[in-house]
């Protein structure tokens, strides 16, 4: 058997998957159930996962559902997002008699188990942001190089995931150190698992497995293939980055004004929205100085402050950066979409707003039918 | 979709740190501006090229970016700073012998360089005039390298020019054609009044071989670039310097965006074929 043929692991196996990271010195973060979310937090034991559950969403809605399966993959993405580890929310960047190198570093490498194709291709957007221009963000490219990518394929898709209109998935793009397809057959899981790197290679080595049959691997790509299909959402076709330029004066930025409340929820949960706000403070004798760098939303009143006040001022032009940044400007700035079709916007939208249904509304405006309809 | 991405070495002392410059001289040029000159104190940042910004960060207080308004070339900045908030206030205040932080330089330049052999049209409103400064003391360092060139600085008042010493000297100076003018008039002011697009509007000019060079509020350089393009000049021969909110200088943290640009990268500096149709939406 070559190393990078599939092979098959069990759901102890899965558990032995952990015990080999975490005997690696690796920090394994996966998902977990907790104040009614599957959250991303630091897992011990495959005990840990979310065997069983589901969620359903719907704009502005979030539950979590009892599967009658054992999955522990069976469920679509939750509030948080891998962003919240490669680039946290509070960062000190700086402390005044240092020359800033290793300010507030992990000491320990990530493992990231459990990694949607979609939230697979939101780390390399981010990868494109934050280290791909000419001021490589050094504390950022530290942590993504040492995180071990363990992805899951996604054969389950959510009310409002739409990844395969954006082309980040169901399955996983390259760049994932292991990738798994979850076999459920009534209460039995398994685990088509591949190699995507030599690490991966090596960990999946030192776990108890058994050469895939042609016939699984066939079954686990035609799931793969099927969940395609299954998508609650899906982004009108059509070029959305000339329909968004062509909109700027469109009526319907007031339109969706009149329903956004400007939270900055949808910036929280994206898992490629990057933008921070700086902060310089002192402790109270004066003498010692730190820099943070903290999340910041868009659609924050004074994100875009200057001197005469702040340029974007109106709900509607705060909107419409958004959106526009999101699958135009981004485009423009970092050669690719920054929207992954995950979406999570929508679910943690307080009040629903859908950024397809505004999209294929945009497109029914501008006269390029979508191939939704509202 | 994590293709590998290509990226330079990591800078050292990381990208967000400031270096300690001390303040050697400062100069009130008004009631709200100074000029700081800054040496380093120990390593010394890259020489910036005119139309470059640098993060000046007022100790404890915050940071702020801000236009080069001379490059002496000796490893010294000349900085204009015009306080209109808490650290740009603090910067304002710093005295000879203090220190502050200093990252870049940042940004895109005038491309002065790229105008040489052609004429250049220099139109400054108020604090604009600073990040002009340099290409005009460009401009007359090595004064043979172009044609005419022409400087056009507006203030609000007499009294709110900044640099009013050098703006005599430039007044009659034979290598430059200076106009000066104020929106309003007070007693002892002999120049000519109204907005810098008078003056501009009674140029001639040789479009084809002509470089625009604007700074000043957003709306000074919208109807000067129209000024400019009536008299045939292409948009990209426009250049512009705008501004926006910046936190970081260096593409990091997104509050600078202008649609497509962000600023701290694509800019300060665009040409008016870019930059037109993004300062014709509103709150874009």
């Amino acid at each position: 058997m070559a190393p990078d043929d599939p092979v098959v692991i069990d759901a102890a196996g899965l558990g032995a998957l952990i015990a080999e990271l975490r005997r690696r010195g690796l920090r394994v973060v996966g998902p977990v159930v907790r104040g009614a979310a599957i959250v991303l937090d630091e897992i011990e034991s495959a005990e840990d996962l979310p065997y069983g559950w589901g969620v359903d969403v719907a704009p502005g809605t979030y539950r979590l559902r009892r599967r009658d399966d054992a999955a522990a993959f069976g469920h679509s993405a939750g509030p948080q997002s891998w962003k919240q580890f490669l680039h946290p929310q509070r960062q000190r960047v700086w402390t005044s008699g240092s020359d800033g190198a290793g300010t507030g570093e992990p000491s320990s490498r990530y493992a990231f188990f459990g990694v949607r194709g979609c939230d697979l291709s939101a780390i390399g957007v981010l990868d494109r942001v934050l280290v791909g221009g000419s001021h490589p963000d050094g504390s950022y490219a530290r942590r993504r190089d040492g995180a071990f990518l363990v992805a899951v394929n996604c054969t389950e898709p959510g009310g409002l995931c739409f990844c395969a209109s954006m082309g980040t998935g169901p399955g996983c793009g390259p760049g994932a150190d292991l990738v798994l397809t979850e076999r459920v057959d009534g209460p039995v899981v398994s685990y088509l698992a591949e190699a995507g790197s030599a690490e991966g290679a090596e960990v999946l080595a030192a776990v108890p497995h058994r050469p895939a049959e042609p016939a699984e691997s066939t079954a686990a790509a035609e799931s793969v293939r099927a969940a395609e299909t299954m998508m609650g959402r899906a982004m009108p076709e059509g070029d959305l980055r000339t329909l968004l330029i062509e909109s700027r004066e469109s009526p319907h930025w007031a339109q969706v004004a009149s329903r956004c409340l400007t939270c900055g929820n949808c910036t929280m949960v994206c898992p490629t929205c990057f933008c921070t706000s700086t902060s310089d403070v002192t402790d109270l004798t004066g003498e010692h100085a730190e820099r943070w760098t903290e999340w910041a939303s868009c659609f924050e009143f004074d994100f875009t402050f200057i001197h005469e006040g702040p340029v974007r001022q109106s709900g509607a032009s705060r909107y419409r950066h958004w959106l526009t940044h999101k699958l135009s400007s981004w485009h423009d700035q970092f050669g690719s979409s920054g929207c992954v079709g995950c979406g999570r916007c929508i679910a943690w939208c307080p009040t629903g707003i859908d950024i397809t249904e505004e999209m294929s509304t945009l497109a029914g405006l501008a006269g390029q039918d979508g191939d939704r309809d509202d | 979709m994590t293709e590998t991405v290509t990226r330079p070495p990591v800078e050292q002392a990381g990208a967000m740190v400031p270096l300690p410059y001390r303040v050697t001289s400062r100069v009130v040029e008004n009631a709200d501006s100074v000029t700081l000159r800054l040496e380093p104190e120990q390593a010394a940042l890259a020489t910036p090229v005119p139309g470059e910004f640098m993060m000046l960060y007022a100790f404890g207080v915050g940071e702020v970016a801000i236009s080069l308004s001379g490059i002496p070339g000796d490893g010294s900045l000349i900085h204009t700073i015009r306080a209109v908030g808490a650290v740009s206030a603090a910067l304002c205040a710093a005295q000879p012998e203090s220190t502050v932080g200093v990252r870049g330089p940042f940004g895109t330049g005038w491309g002065l360089e790229a105008a040489a052999g052609r004429d250049l049209v220099i139109v400054a409103g108020g604090v604009g005039l600073a990040p002009l400064r340099p290409v005009l003391l460009g401009a007359l360092a090595e004064r043979e390298r172009y044609g005419r060139v022409v400087l056009i600085a507006g203030a609000r008042a007499q009294r709110d020019f900044l640099y009013a010493g050098e703006i005599d000297r430039w007044r009659r100076d034979p290598r430059l054609e200076t106009h000066v003018t104020v929106d309003v008039p007070i007693q002892g002011w002999s120049g000519e009044t109204g907005f810098v697009t008078e003056p501009l509007r009674r140029l001639s000019l040789q479009p084809e071989r002509t470089t625009g060079f604007l700074c000043g509020p957003e709306a000074m350089m919208r109807f000067g670039a129209q000024a400019l393009l009536a008299k045939g000049l292409a948009p990209g021969d426009i250049r512009v310097s705008l501004e926006r909110n910046m936190q970081c200088g260096i593409g990091w943290c997104g509050h600078c965006q202008l649609g497509p640009l962000l600023l701290c990268r694509d800019g300060p500096v665009v040409g008016f074929d870019v930059a037109a149709p993004l300062l014709e939406a509103k709150e874009l």
